[in-house]
């Protein structure tokens, strides 16, 4: 194989961003994700330790289960004494609650907040929508799995869940990340195309950079 | 030789500073949270915060000034931290201390400030900019009462170094100069409030207006850069205001009580008070503290 | 109310009148005559202020029903205006000129039932549908479960069970069948 193919695969496998106008294609990231391997054992043991005493929201309410995030921070249920608080942006967020059904309109915007958030980012689907589609499972606008879509780590069964149910799955999320099992930053770079086939099939229009950092 | 000695004296310093301050924030969402009547997080929970941000497997990045954002706002952290001494007689926790060193000081509170409004910009957040605007009008009102007090102090004491005006005020309570020039701690004490950024005064990060202001597009190891930051320029000033105006401190355990008690008072208050709106925070700071400054200054010029 | 509904008797050519409740009345009147009617209604006789505007798809007879549903301050009554329209034919007078607030509405009419609305700003943007290329949802001829299976992912292992034949199977398998209650539609 010669230089000249080395640079035809290099370029195939870079983002085209076709879904931008030609003037703004350069300012969005043409890499793909890649795969991010852990630090050695114990480091990463006890960095996990610490980012499962550290959830960071993203306060992004979804759908009609982001009513149930507010209690949460209420002095009812009090999730900050685990730790949990809100972040206003994807940025410094590391945990995402979809919060119930995600209609075609917000699935784009749920891939661009997700895609945003800086790894290792975990998913948590609450409510049944998220799962099967919930009530919703014949509806033109709702999207039955959404884990087809973007990686998902823990499940909240329910429509709708009771805050005790959500702070059930943010202690199973804990345990997971605890004991490394979370990675769903790795699977998406891994399976970025099916990821991206996924969505693109849904969201006819797409007018947003094909990976945003 | 001094001077590695002085180096390694320092480090420890900055160390027990920012755990201080650390624990000092853990603290305050306590209370909080028992003002909210919740439970609240642990203490250490912004020690796990900064080993999470640190712990993020990518980071993005905005360019170069990004980058010497948080770097210039930690140095403006340090700079003001190491110019005071912590502890009156202490050689570990003496700094760098030296003669004129109060102007040092002051000039080191704002350097920080606009580093950070160099590298935020470029995020391209237009909420940074925002809150950057908010934050230097803000902090060039609060500064004007708090210079007034320490021209009044500088006059009162005929020095600029921390250290003599804290050698100034040993010998009882009754030396310390809230007792001694008491119209300079009052406006003082009340741009401190503006210092602190507790909730009268949290104009910057304000969380329901413009989503936590400059740092918007920080995140990774920049967010924990800056909340070090936060933690360790929250504990110099609580010292400098101890040095000044509250007769400074001869051992670490007396230095934790009365910062601990300066901090609490900008804590009560924000707890208890809504936020004001930009302009309204301007004004207040430009009215009655600054009368209350430039009438310390006379009152002990001319009597 | 009755001088009201006379008052506009006199003007259009009102097809039917059914009172519903002491101040909820519904009228039906024809396509052409309805911007009139609706103009007279808010100016002359004080409905100020439009509710709502929604459709109902009436597949059988081959016709959309645009209910503009308007209150009255002053008398504290409201008057649902029915209009039939044709389901192929589809087009609509836009009644923006007298509460611009319609233009929402028959945005959405326009995406959900794909009606037309000559002139009605922004008309023709995505509610919330947004690259949607199929035919509009809310008529009663999509299937949109089909459209649902073919383009999501369903999950298996779906079951249903409708809880009163659930409890019944387990709890009272004897028991009789209830006679069904009927409401009397018109």
């Amino acid at each position: 194989m010669n230089n000249k193919d080395l640079k035809e695969i290099e370029k195939q496998m870079k983002l085209a961003n076709e879904g931008l106008p030609e003037i703004e294609r350069d300012l969005f990231a043409d890499d793909r994700p890649s795969r991010i391997e852990p630090l050695n054992k114990y480091l990463e043991q006890f960095l996990n330790w610490a980012r499962a005493r550290s959830l960071w929201i993203l306060a992004f309410g979804t759908g009609c289960g982001a009513i149930e995030l507010r209690p949460l921070m209420t002095a009812r249920f009090d999730a900050f004494r685990y730790g949990i608080a809100g972040r206003p942006t994807p940025r410094q967020a590391n945990v995402f609650i979809i919060g119930g059904y995600a209609s075609l309109k917000t699935i784009k915007r749920i891939v661009r907040s997700y895609e945003q958030m800086q790894g290792p980012k975990y998913v948590i689907a609450l409510g049944s929508c998220t799962i099967n589609g919930g009530m919703y499972y014949d509806s033109y606008n709702t999207i039955n799995r959404i884990d087809h879509y973007i990686p998902v780590d823990t499940y909240v069964t329910g429509c709708m869940p009771r805050p005790e149910a959500l702070i059930a799955g943010f202690n199973r999320l804990k345990e997971k990340i605890q004991a490394g099992e979370c990675d769903g930053m790795n699977k998406y770079a891994d399976n970025f195309d099916w990821y991206k086939a996924n969505q693109k099939r849904i969201i006819k229009d797409w007018n947003m950079p094909d990976y945003n950092w | 030789m001094d001077i590695f000695i002085k180096m390694v004296y320092a480090a420890i310093s900055i160390l027990v500073a920012t755990l201080y301050g650390l624990l000092l924030v853990g603290t305050v969402h306590k209370i909080y949270a028992r003002v909210h009547r919740r439970i609240g997080p642990p203490v250490w929970q912004p020690i796990l915060d900064i080993i999470q941000t640190h712990g993020r497997k990518v980071a993005t990045s905005h360019g170069i000034m990004f980058f010497l954002g948080p770097v210039f706002r930690l140095a403006g952290g340090m700079g003001t931290y190491l110019f005071i001494p912590v502890i009156y007689g202490s050689v570990v926790f003496s700094n760098y201390s030296m003669a004129g060193d109060l102007l040092l000081v002051m000039y080191f509170i704002f350097f920080g400030q606009l580093g950070m409004a160099l590298g935020a910009g470029e995020g391209g957040h237009p909420y940074s900019p925002l809150g950057i605007a908010r934050g230097l009008s803000q902090m060039s009102t609060f500064e004007l009462p708090f210079s007034l007090a320490v021209i009044s102090i500088a006059i009162q004491y005929n020095t600029l170094n921390i250290t003599s005006i804290v050698a100034a005020q040993q010998g009882g309570m009754l030396n310390w100069t809230l007792f001694t020039n008491p119209l300079a701690v009052i406006a003082a004490m009340i741009s401190l409030l503006g210092m602190n950024m507790h909730s009268p005064f949290s104009l910057v990060l304000a969380p329901q207006e413009i989503p936590i202001g400059p740092p918007i597009e920080m995140n990774g190891s920049f967010l924990g850069i800056l909340q070090t930051n936060r933690a360790l320029f929250a504990s110099a000033k609580l010292v400098l205001f101890m040095n000044l105006f509250f007769g400074g401190a001869t051992n670490l355990p007396i230095m934790m009580l009365k910062t601990f008690c300066i901090y609490l008072f900008s804590v009560f208050i924000g707890a208890a008070f809504p936020r004001f709106r930009p302009e309204q925070s301007f004004r207040f700071f430009l009215r009655v503290p600054t009368l209350i400054g430039i009438l310390s200054v006379i009152i002990i010029a001319y009597f | 109310m009755k001088e009201i509904i006379n008052k506009l008797k006199n003007m259009v050519n009102v097809l039917k009148v059914v009172e519903k409740h002491p101040d909820l009345f519904f009228i039906t009147l024809d396509k052409e005559q309805l911007v009139m009617a609706l103009g007279y209604l808010k100016h002359t006789l004080e409905f100020k202020h439009l509710a709502f505007l929604q459709a109902v798809d009436y597949l059988e007879d081959n016709k959309f029903m645009l209910t503009y549903m308007i209150y009255n301050y002053e008398l504290k009554v409201n008057l649902g205006i029915n209009v039939f329209i044709d389901r192929e034919e589809h087009t609509m007078f836009s009644i923006h000129q007298l509460w611009a607030h319609a233009w929402q509405y028959q945005r959405e009419l326009h995406e959900m039932f794909g009606i037309d609305f000559p002139d009605s700003p922004r008309v023709n943007e995505a509610f919330i549908l947004e690259s949607w290329d199929e035919m509009p949802p809310m008529k009663r001829d999509f299937d949109t479960l089909a459209y649902s299976q073919k383009t999501y992912y369903q999950r298996p292992g779906r079951e249903t069970s409708d809880p009163k034949e659930k409890m019944k199977d387990a709890k009272y398998p004897n028991y009789p069948e209830s006679p069904k209650i009927r409401r009397d539609d018109e």
